[in-house]
């Protein structure tokens, strides 16, 4: 499928909220960047599409996930995947989309060494999901509509190796759930491809249909790219398009539309015509480069699948899989920040993986919502915790919340401590280092270590006192007037009671001992 | 052996008469079977109605079948010898469907239909000749020998279950599943004197059963009498969970609709069956065959069909396109032969080249065509729209009549080679058997006659979509009380 429509057909009015020239973005100060995406999404369903094969093949030997249906044997026939249809509908419902009443499996032929039927089933008129849309945030702080022409469900291909000469198939792949998802030609810059995708995959994870995970090629993206001038876009007209594809993350993504954009710019600029092709993205080099011409397309004579019958998608069962729907992450985020208070930037990267706004709304629930609270928890989450997960996990991914031995409840139980004043901030970041490593209590960690706050004021006054014998170069110098010094003795007064003392009681001791030393003095 | 049957031999049983024989203890399924394969060993020769013989396989089922039926067991067909044509995949048995481009290949599981005839009790004797991938009227496009017609072995069989038909016919087997896309079961059933039936669309599983025209394709069963396919269908008939398209409603006890009784039933002669170019011993036998019913008390009504003339068209759109998607797969990589060649495309080309026939190309060709951009609209889209009509054609005629009657070809089995050479001449043997393929409804022929060279002619009869009770009780009511069926080619050497 093609989302950018060719260069005859008219545009229609975008439903943008922010389209003013101050933000619009161009390339060689006039060219406006149009971009359609077609993203592919495995379901993870048990099994495969059409046969009872798992679909779960990742590191499983060559062709041990396989059977005659999807090895394409003679005589064998597909039989639609319930779960997969459903995780399709509730995308759609997500999406903003309507569902389909019968929705139509299609035939797509064309031969390659790992299609093994010499045909891909596919939907092609009659897919199950139209007309959506996906709000992303614009940078200037308003947000836009990408639209969703279509979401549909085919199977996946199997995988072909090079190797010395020879070409390995290894069909394991072959007919697992492969939902495509269609945007109409809405995107506008590489960063709202960026921010399209990012809200696409969070929308994914949420409902559980999809891993999002483009290195796996669990999720696959091809943009449509092509620029125009203003007067093109006035009287309706678009540029050639060009498909990229092998783009293995959402910077790739990014890094392929300003790039292709960019060239194609170029060549307009230059008096020459933008050939309508599919590129390759090229990630050493990170340039585009020519895969095939669209002079050879492919008549891939789509017709409607005969062995599968059309689906009736009738209203009872729509609302049932609507019933399944979580809270999705724009209204998490309203009810973070009308309800709790929370800081629009906190709401925003809590609610980005559901199983941070998971762990987050568990630590709410334990720790209470009274004002302030949910925030003070939001910042231990968004500081603290994701500075140890980004240390200790691999890579950025916060979806390793999920899998530490610190529960929700025992970062609550930490916060409060501090609320009373058992132990003081800084020390609770240690301890929260070993709630994380070993998901131990914080009291226990407390007790073990020693780290219950000194209060004590004589405890503290000798410390004072001890601190401002050692250093009477220093003191000399903050009679001398030099008070910034205040902050060294603190810092030693600190070391001394090894970082457990109230700080605000230490430092009320502090100044008062240097006052009534300097007039005493 | 019951006074009957003192003069049958034993291949030229009925499959209801053998379980009798069976159940009784006068036979057993080792002496059944052995008394086919001899059958086979000595007409086979001239007939060749088989691709492969799996003698020894079929004795060791026969003797399992023997050892469970002294155990007490007891399943509808324990011990009845069968031929399998060969588009329906047999586990470890090479299944070719007639094709050069699966020679060798066994594959690794069996057909629905097939593994519901086994766990019946059925003996699998072996595989029958086919046109290449059902693609044909005579078995004469197969890649590997051509079928005669027991009646006259200088002529066709019919096809394309051509050796499934003349297999029953000459007793080298006492009943076949055959298939049927647009008449290759009733028309090679007429051809050799047999009965064959078309189940409605979806009735029969067709897993396993390697596609042709996949929204036509049906399983039938081919056998010496009405109540012999009554008996297969209700071991293969029902829902399967592996074909998408098979219906879920359940399977009655066909052999209960063959009461005898025809008072009052209400049959439909369709004028647009009786056209310019049937012969018109054809004709004349069916024409009585109806006045018959008739004289049994059946009410005859003229109907029309009005879509009559556009099946074949049709047929050969929708076919043909959904044959050139079917048969993509052979592309010499997993499973059949291949060319070998050095590169992807060269192998491409070559295997098909190589592997297909003449006709079967033909059709790839032409589904190609008919899927191809800028053609789709006015060639397989405009045909799904004629079907439509066309099966609109028969819902209203099935709102006055109970069954149609009507030819099931055009003429008697022609000779071999007579129209190999003109495929559209070939085409035209199917102009009474299409219709019911695009409706999706069931279809019977039984034996009504012969022509003056001793030719058989089949009747048809036609029924709704799951009508098969209607169709098996008109057949079962004319074939009893007729003896057209009880007559036997004269085989080509003394049988056993």
């Amino acid at each position: 499928m093609s989302a950018t429509s060719s260069a005859t057909s008219k545009a229609v009015d975008s439903p943008s909220s922010s389209s003013s020239p101050a933000s619009t973005y161009l390339v060689l100060g006039k060219y406006e960047v149009v971009v359609g995406m077609e993203v592919h999404a495995q379901l993870l369903t048990r099994s495969k599409m059409f046969c009872r094969c798992s679909a779960d093949y990742q590191g499983a030997p060559p062709n041990s996930h396989t059977c005659p249906v999807c090895l394409g044997m003679p005589g064998a026939l597909p039989v639609a995947n319930r779960a997969a249809v459903e995780a399709t509908i509730k995308t759609g419902l997500a999406l903003n989309c309507r569902i389909a009443e019968t929705a139509v499996f299609a035939r797509k032929n064309y031969h390659y060494p790992d299609l093994p039927k010499g045909y891909q089933i596919s939907q092609y008129e009659l897919p199950l999901c139209l007309d959506g849309w996906v709000a992303i945030d614009l940078p200037d702080g308003g947000s836009k509509r990408i639209r969703i022409r279509r979401a549909h469900l085919e199977e996946d291909t199997g995988k072909t190796t090079h190797v010395d000469g020879y070409s390995l198939v290894d069909l394991n792949r072959a007919g697992v759930p492969l939902m495509e998802i269609v945007t109409e030609a809405d995107i506008a810059s590489p960063d709202e491809a960026y921010a399209f995708l990012t809200k696409l995959r969070t929308l994914l994870r949420y409902l559980g249909v999809n891993s999002g995970d483009m290195e796996k090629g669990a999720m696959r993206c091809e943009p449509n790219i092509s620029v125009r001038t203003p007067e093109m876009r006035e009287r309706g007209e678009y540029g050639v398009k060009v498909e990229v594809k092998n783009l293995n993350s959402f910077r790739s993504v990014r890094n392929a539309i300003a790039y292709e954009a960019q060239r194609q710019a170029q060549i307009l600029e230059q008096g020459g015509q933008v050939e309508q092709v599919n590129m390759g993205w090229d990630e050493q080099n990170q340039r585009t480069v020519l895969q095939r011409t669209k002079e050879s397309a492919e008549d891939y004579r789509y017709f409607p699948e005969p062995d599968i019958p059309p689906l009736r998608v009738e209203e009872p069962w729509i609302q049932a899989i609507r019933a399944t729907l979580p809270e999705l992450p724009d209204a998490k985020r309203a009810r973070y920040q009308e309800e709790w208070g929370l800081r629009r930037a906190e709401a925003e990267i809590l609610t980005s993986e559901k199983r941070v706004a998971d762990f987050f709304e568990a630590a709410v629930a334990a720790y209470g919502t009274a004002k302030g609270k949910p925030q003070r928890l939001a910042n231990w989450i968004t500081g603290e915790l994701f500075r140890l997960l980004y240390a200790e996990g691999q890579g950025q991914d916060l979806r390793q919340i999920a899998g530490i031995p610190m529960k929700p409840e025992q970062l609550a139980q930490l916060l409060r401590l501090v609320d009373e004043r058992v132990i003081n901030p800084n020390t609770a970041k240690k301890v929260l280092e070993r709630m994380v490593r070993t998901g131990e209590n914080p009291q226990a960690i407390v007790e073990a270590e020693g780290l219950a706050m000194v209060s004590d004021t004589a405890q503290i006054d000798a410390a004072i006192d001890q601190v401002l014998a050692a250093h009477p170069e220093e003191l000399a110098r903050y009679r001398a007037g030099e008070t910034k010094l205040l902050g060294f003795f603190m810092g030693q007064v600190m070391r001394a009671l090894k970082g457990k003392a109230d700080p605000g009681l230490a430092r009320q001791r502090l100044q008062e001992k240097l006052q009534s030393e300097a007039s005493s003095g | 052996m019951t006074e009957s049957q003192t003069h049958t031999p034993l291949p030229d049983l009925t499959i209801h008469q053998a379980l009798a024989g069976l159940e009784r203890g006068d036979l057993t399924a080792v002496e059944l079977t052995q008394a086919v394969l001899a059958r086979i060993q000595a007409v086979e020769d001239q007939i060749q109605a088989y691709l492969r013989v799996t003698a020894e396989q079929a004795l060791a089922q026969a003797e399992e079948a023997d050892r469970r039926r002294q155990q007490g067991e007891r399943a509808p067909l324990l011990g009845i010898p069968l031929a399998i044509k060969d588009v329906l995949v047999t586990e470890g048995v090479e299944t070719t469907c007639g094709s050069k481009i699966l020679q060798g290949f066994i594959p690794p599981y069996t057909a629905t239909a097939v593994a519901r005839l086994e766990e019946a009790g059925a003996i699998l004797l072996g595989k029958t000749n086919t046109d290449e991938f059902a693609m044909g009227s005579s078995t004469e496009n197969s890649a590997y020998q051509t079928t005669r017609n027991p009646w006259d072995l200088e002529r066709v069989p019919g096809g394309s279950s051509g050796g499934s038909a003349a297999a029953v016919a000459a007793g080298e087997a006492l009943g076949a599943l055959g298939t049927d896309t647009g008449g290759s079961v009733r028309q090679p059933a007429a051809l050799c004197g047999v009965v064959g039936l078309k189940p409605s669309y979806g009735r029969v599983s067709r897993y396993g059963l390697v596609a042709y025209g996949s929204s036509l394709d049906q399983i039938g069963p081919i056998t010496q009498d009405v109540r012999d396919a009554a008996l297969l269908l209700n071991v293969i008939a029902g829902h399967d969970p592996l074909d998408g398209t098979s219906l879920p409603e359940p399977v009655p006890d066909y052999t209960a609709a063959l009461t005898g009784e025809v008072k009052g039933l209400r049959i439909g002669l369709p004028e647009e069956y009786f056209v310019a170019g049937i012969q018109p011993e054809v004709e004349a036998a069916v024409r009585a065959a109806v006045a018959h019913l008739e004289s049994l008390g059946a009410e005859v009504l003229p109907i029309s069909l009005p879509n009559t003339d556009k099946a074949l068209p049709v047929y050969y759109l929708i076919a043909p396109a959904e044959a050139s998607a079917n048969l993509a797969r052979y592309d010499g990589i997993r499973f059949g032969y291949s060319a070998g060649a050095e590169n992807l495309f060269d192998n491409y080309r070559l295997t098909r080249g190589q592997g297909f026939g003449p006709e079967v190309k033909r059709r790839i060709m032409l589904g190609t065509y008919a899927l191809s951009a800028g053609y789709y609209d006015a060639y397989y889209l405009k045909a799904q729209q004629v079907r439509t009509l066309i099966r609109e054609d028969f819902q209203r005629a099935f709102q006055q009549v109970d069954v149609i009657a009507a030819p099931t070809s055009p003429t008697t089995a022609f000779r071999i080679g007579e129209k190999i050479d003109d495929p559209l001449a070939m085409i035209l043997t199917d102009i009474f058997t299409t219709s019911a393929n695009l409706a999706g409804i069931c279809a019977i022929s039984v034996p009504c006659g012969f022509d003056s060279q001793g030719l058989p002619i089949g009747l048809q009869l036609l029924g709704p979509a799951l009508g098969e009770e209607a169709i098996l009780r008109v057949a079962h009511a004319y074939e009893q009380s007729t003896d057209w069926h009880k007559r036997r080619a004269q085989l080509p050497t003394s049988a056993s």
